[in-house]
């Protein structure tokens, strides 16, 4: 384990993970979630856990983003209540 | 209120920091889990499933009963967006948008009009999304085969590196769900439509455990694969390897099949006619 690029990632986690609940957009916070995930993936291959990270890049990553870009793309900008 | 929702998680985070305290240093060789059945997984699972990859092993076979409700899960998670989101009335949208194909004009046309006879020379395109973009629709054609045959390998592979069903089954839908976003959802249907989908996720669940009920019926307990070797024509050890082939392959077809159904429901609001 490289300590530096261990920090790195955990810090980009960590914002991410931030800015996927504080952002007002739907479809950013879509698009960090997917980040994050691709971040966490990278910790799990780091840490030696090679089959988890390949189930978070596909499934975090990968589909889960397709289904929330699908998700959102049904809603709309103004809440009606 | 919200001063004592934050005041709530402050408390509830502090509280599980604090927990985290008790917990063994990582890959602490003492730790409790280190000690009980790990050893005998990491020293026998090669000797007993001659199977390389410790994590398919005990995933599969060690921890077949968990792995079995984990694809009844994601079953079940298709299950639901069908029966939340899937419109069974058929409605006849506002409008429909047709592209004249020689010439690239969009004809709408309105509710009761008459529409164009499938000829070839018009397609349906979505009414608020209209991909014509053939890079990315070639693109898409030129990566899918890849794809399929990557996740193929994945399955088919997880043996002896990392992956196996549930990686190899998202891939599999991964690459139906690139085709029917690059062309449209109608056509991704044409191909493999809804009652595939829902048959092949419930098979893939009855795979799994079809098979642990065989190795009942030959006599053994639950997902005991060993029971199988007569039926095989192999010894016990080889007997519970391609056991767990025959499982992660049922793991891998509700997977696949599972994922491009909610992605039909989710992406159309359950009419299954415009989509993403």
């Amino acid at each position: 384990m490289i300590w530096e690029l261990d920090f790195i990632i955990l810090t980009l986690v960590i914002f991410s993970g931030i800015a996927a609940i504080t952002v007002k957009d739907l479809l950013s916070a879509a698009i960090l979630f997917g980040a994050y995930s691709f971040m966490m993936c990278l910790l799990w291959a780091i840490m030696g856990a090679v089959d988890v990270a390949f189930t978070e890049a596909t499934v975090g990553a990968g589909v889960s983003t397709v289904f929330f870009v699908a998700a959102v793309f049904h809603t709309t900008r103004n809440s009606k209540d | 209120m919200r001063v004592i929702g934050l005041l709530i998680v402050i408390a509830f985070g502090s509280l599980l920091r604090y927990g985290v305290f008790f917990f063994p240093e990582w890959g602490d060789p003492a730790s409790p889990a280190s000690l009980h059945v790990s050893p005998h997984y990491i020293e026998e699972a090669t000797a007993e499933t001659a199977v390389p990859n410790l994590v398919t092993a005990v995933l599969a076979d060690y921890r077949g009963y968990d792995t079995m409700f984990e694809t009844t899960v994601i079953f079940a998670a298709g299950l639901a967006c069908f029966m939340l989101l899937r419109v069974l009335q058929r409605q006849v949208p506002e409008c429909r948008l047709y592209r004249h194909i020689p010439t690239g004009i969009t004809l709408r046309i309105e509710k009761g009009g008459k529409l164009p006879t499938e000829s070839g020379s018009f397609e349906r395109i979505d009414a608020n999304w209209v991909p014509h973009d053939l890079i990315i629709k070639t693109t898409a054609r030129f990566i899918t085969p890849f794809l399929q045959i990557f996740a193929l390998y994945v399955i088919a592979h997880g043996h002896h590196s990392p992956g196996g069903g549930f990686q190899g089954g998202v891939i599999l839908g991964a690459a139906i769900i690139m085709f029917a976003i690059s062309y449209d959802l109608r056509r991704s249907i044409q191909r493999i439509g809804e009652q595939a989908t829902a048959v092949l996720g419930s098979a893939g669940v009855l795979i799994y455990a079809g098979t642990g009920v065989l190795c009942m019926v030959l006599g053994a307990d639950f997902l005991n694969y060993s029971a199988l070797a007569g039926l095989m024509g192999v010894d016990p050890v080889m007997a519970r390897s391609h056991s767990m082939l025959i499982v992660e392959i049922g793991v891998g077809v509700a997977v696949s099949a599972v994922m491009v159904w909610i992605y039909y429901n989710l992406s159309s609001a359950g009419r299954h006619d415009e989509g993403l």
